[in-house]
């Protein structure tokens, strides 16, 4: 059973998920930085991520892109403020398919009995922002929005 | 949606009188002495329910001085399903994130599938 938390308290720039993995946090750390493990698992089910580029350094950049069933691709791009092996990670981040609107994510990892405790804080530029992306869970509100689109489009 | 639009409906689904007023109209026009019936109400504390409610776009009132039934108006309450949707889907995207995070962390240790069958 998981226990996700996510908070989002009125009025501020923040989202805060927590969530804990029944894994050691050197594993876990290596989920989020490790080219070849982010691309096993990141992104929505039913979708195939690419990763592009990924280097956990400060000021190393990353780059997925996550092609879903029905063909359509989302860039997401960022670049590493900070990688502390195994308890942090912060970097910005950017949907390219809603540009300039970049939040800055911090991940931290505390271990306890083996499992890991994972608190990963994003701060958006502004508050519309932040509602913008808890109201239409951004990727998939975008791809939904661009298919109803080319559905509207093909009727003519 | 504007958010003092979503103010007005919130505030009018707040109290369970006007829900059950809702819930009542579900069912066909009602007026406000047919809906004034299953409340130990009188019918000016029953109106000012049904102002709140028309306030806030939920219901509509018959022209008819007299007669003026109130029916269900559904747009509203299908804009606050809308916006609870968003939210949902939200949260539903985090789960499906983490969740396929320990599909990982689980095959990159080695464990079985948690609803895998057999003993160990």
């Amino acid at each position: 059973m998981s226990d996700l938390k996510v908070v989002a308290d009125p009025g501020t720039h923040e989202i805060v998920i927590t969530r804990t993995f029944d894994a050691p946090r050197d594993l876990v750390f290596k989920a989020f930085t490790d080219p070849e493990a982010v691309a096993q698992w990141w992104g929505l089910r039913g979708s195939e991520t690419t990763v592009d580029e990924l280097e956990a350094r400060p000021g190393g950049r990353w780059r997925f892109v996550q092609r879903s069933g029905n063909g359509g691709e989302e860039g997401f791009h960022g670049v590493y403020h900070d990688a502390v092996a195994p308890e942090r990670i912060v970097y910005t981040f950017e949907y390219e398919g809603m540009p300039g609107h970049v939040l800055l994510e911090t991940i931290t990892f505390a271990e306890q009995d083996g499992r890991t405790h994972m608190t990963d804080r994003s701060v958006f530029q502004s508050v519309a922002d932040r509602d913008g992306m808890l109201q239409s869970g951004m990727e998939s509100g975008a791809a939904e929005s661009m298919d109803r689109l080319e559905e509207h489009l093909a009727k003519g | 949606m504007r958010s003092d639009r979503l103010n007005d409906i919130f505030a009018a689904l707040a109290d369970p009188t006007r829900r059950a007023i809702l819930a009542r109209l579900t069912a066909g026009e009602a007026t406000v002495t047919e809906l004034a019936e299953p409340f130990a109400m009188s019918l000016p504390a029953v109106s000012k329910h049904l102002k709140v409610l028309e306030r806030a776009g939920l219901i509509a009132r018959g022209r008819e001085a007299q007669w003026r039934p109130c029916r269900l108006e559904a747009d509203p309450l299908k804009e606050v399903a809308d916006w609870v949707e968003g939210y949902r889907r939200f949260w539903e995207q985090s789960q499906e994130r983490y969740d396929r995070l320990d599909d990982y962390l689980r095959q990159a240790q080695g464990k079985e599938e948690p609803d895998d069958q057999t003993t160990p």
